[in-house]
């Protein structure tokens, strides 16, 4: 039981790491990002590269998510910052381009296979608590995932850069009138939430199998967690994760014909009574 | 000119099975099938604002619908009607929720509905079949032959064309209008906006039934992926590219998309991957769509 929690929490941390991405370039950007999925599969990919070139997994953690932050980069500073001003249904539709070609590049680079590196030897043991025996790679995920929510707190609370951006998302036109420059502003909230997708992507590398479709499936978990938790709400977006993750493992053991269909039942329920998520700002 | 373009447009699409073999009816069905599947995602997104990313649903609703009463023994026409209503009933369920939102949480919520219909069809197996879906779905006797059953779904696409043109000009569509530029303006004109929102989605969602239902009985097998989300994007795409400030943009969208892509099958299987740069291109400089651009370009060298 305990494994079947720690398997479930393990898989909430991708899930918290690319959902955390999407939520805080919704919250200053107010755009929702559809590509952070292939975002994710891009850090899957890069980290692969990394590690067949280097032949070290942290490595292989570093560079593959600093790609994708790179991408992020080109994404926001090429191309999204030219809708910002156009209706929301097309900040969306050009985020869903950038899926198609994502994927499809990713397909044309590395064949449509399933790729799986394996774990890295100091992570690929497992620990004994008590009578349970719970995997290394588990707990280290687990520790990363916890550690970022830890360092975005840090970064967002005691920053001047951390204010900024909160004061961006609250009310973008004060900030602008009180001085900030949105423009880059924007440009680096994206970076850091492409990196933060890219991370999560790396760090599933080893576990699950790395294949083109796999950003496809993450991102409607990414906007289940993000709904749930509240859309631009960081917090809501960890303990989202946290449901989800859980649900999906015990969800699998207690009742798995409708596992699947719980999470989309929670998503449009928390849509219909509470638009603004369990922790997220009611919108005036 | 919109009179006689509809009038050539009818004679062409009936006149497919006389002069061309099974391949291009083929083709051309699923051409027809996609543009009235845009056209009924349009009602919500060009003509009131609303971004539905969960036609799917519908679309699927209607083919499983019509599917197992095929395969119960009930005959063609009947079945199909009973797909349309179904998706239409479908709509009607979900739309009574998602009229309640606008923007980002509308789409959100249509997306959530959509792949809760999917997990539905997923799962459900003794049912739908789940991950396999249906196959062997029959379509009777007479309509075996190819071009009966291309002459019967095109006749009700072009009709179901005609019905939503007159519903875009009919007081309904200049509310669902009014919605789009200003719904709080809208409400106090006495536009009964909720309300007139949901009609359009329900109408929306037995068009896409249609699609499905009539989809079904060609492939004479369904599968999940009708519903998911990527199936729901296909309608988005082909309006995009068509243009959805114009009634026939998704029909010209649908064509484009289904023809370009069998040209670029043949090069390369990446054909998704060339969508991708068109949409790009599309959202950064077309936001009109091909027809839009066309219609700016007639009315410059009209005015000149």
């Amino acid at each position: 039981m305990l494994f079947q929690g720690l398997v479930g929490l393990s898989e909430a941390m991708y899930l918290w790491l690319v959902a955390a991405g999407l939520s805080l370039i919704f919250g200053v950007l107010r755009v929702l990002n559809f590509a952070h999925g292939s975002l994710y599969m891009l850090g899957a990919y890069f980290a692969w590269v990394a590690f067949r070139i280097t032949g070290s997994f942290w490595a292989a953690l570093l560079i593959g998510p600093l790609l994708v932050a790179a991408v992020g980069w080109g994404m926001e500073y090429g191309f999204l910052r030219r809708v910002y001003r156009v209706e929301v249904a097309f900040q969306l539709l050009l985020t869903f381009a950038f899926v198609l070609i994502f994927d499809d590049l990713v397909k044309l680079a590395f064949g449509p296979v399933y790729q799986s590196p394996p774990t890295p030897a100091a992570l690929s043991g497992a620990v004994r608590i008590g009578r349970s025996i719970l995997p290394t790679y588990h707990l280290f995920i687990l520790a990363v995932g916890a550690a970022v929510g830890l360092g975005l707190w840090i970064f967002l609370e005691k920053t001047g850069f951390g204010l900024i951006i909160r004061a961006t998302a609250a009310d973008r036109e004060m900030a602008r009138a009180l001085g900030v420059r949105s423009s880059r502003l924007f440009t680096w909230v994206f970076v850091l939430g492409a990196w933060l997708a890219g991370l999560g992507g790396a760090l599933s590398m080893p576990v699950r199998a790395i294949s083109p479709g796999m950003g496809e499936f993450i991102i409607i978990e990414a906007f289940v967690v993000v709904v749930l938790g509240g859309l631009g709400s960081l917090r809501g977006a960890f303990v989202g994760a946290l449901l989800i993750g859980l649900l999906h493992a015990y969800g699998l053991v207690f009742m798995p014909v409708f596992e699947l269909a719980l999470a989309y039942i929670a998503m449009a329920a928390v849509l219909i009574v509470r638009p603004w998520g369990l922790f997220g700002a009611r919108e005036a | 000119m919109k009179l006689v373009a509809s009038a050539l447009l009818t004679v062409a699409v009936l006149l497919v099975p006389a002069v061309s073999g099974p391949f291009l009816q083929y083709l051309v069905l699923n051409m027809l099938l996609l543009a009235l599947l845009a056209l009924s995602f349009n009602l919500l997104f060009g003509m009131t604002g609303l971004l539905s990313f969960g036609q799917g649903a519908f679309y699927a609703g209607g083919a499983y619908a019509a599917a197992l009463s095929l395969r119960a023994g009930f005959s063609l026409i009947p079945s199909i009607l009973l797909g349309s209503v179904f998706a239409a009933a479908l709509a009607a369920l979900i739309g009574a929720f998602c009229v309640r939102h606008t923007r980002i949480y509308f789409s959100m919520l249509t997306l959530a509905f959509g792949m809760l219909v999917y997990a539905v069809v997923w799962k459900w197996t003794d049912v739908t079949g789940g991950d396999d879906g249906l196959i062997g779905i029959p379509r009777g006797a007479f309509f075996e032959k190819p071009e009966r059953y291309y002459l019967l779904s095109a006749v009700l696409v072009l009709v179901s064309i005609a019905v939503l043109h007159r519903l875009s000009a009919s007081p309904l569509g200049l509310s669902l209008r009014a919605i789009r530029e200003n719904a709080e303006r809208a409400e106090f004109s006495g536009v009964a906006v909720r309300r007139t929102i949901f009609i359009a989605f329900v109408t929306a969602g037995f068009f896409a039934g249609l699609s499905g239902a009539l989809l079904a009985p060609l492939e004479q097998t369904i599968s999940p992926s009708a519903a998911h989300w990527t199936k729901s994007a296909e309608p988005v795409m082909a309006t995009l590219i068509g243009g959805p400030f114009l009634f026939a943009g998704p029909l010209v969208g649908a064509v484009v998309y289904l023809g370009l892509k069998e040209i670029i099958v043949r090069f390369t299987e990446y054909w998704l991957l060339v969508f991708g740069l068109v949409l790009l291109g599309m959202v950064l400089s077309f936001r009109g769509g091909l027809l839009g651009a066309a219609a700016d370009l007639w009315g410059r060298r009209t005015r000149a």
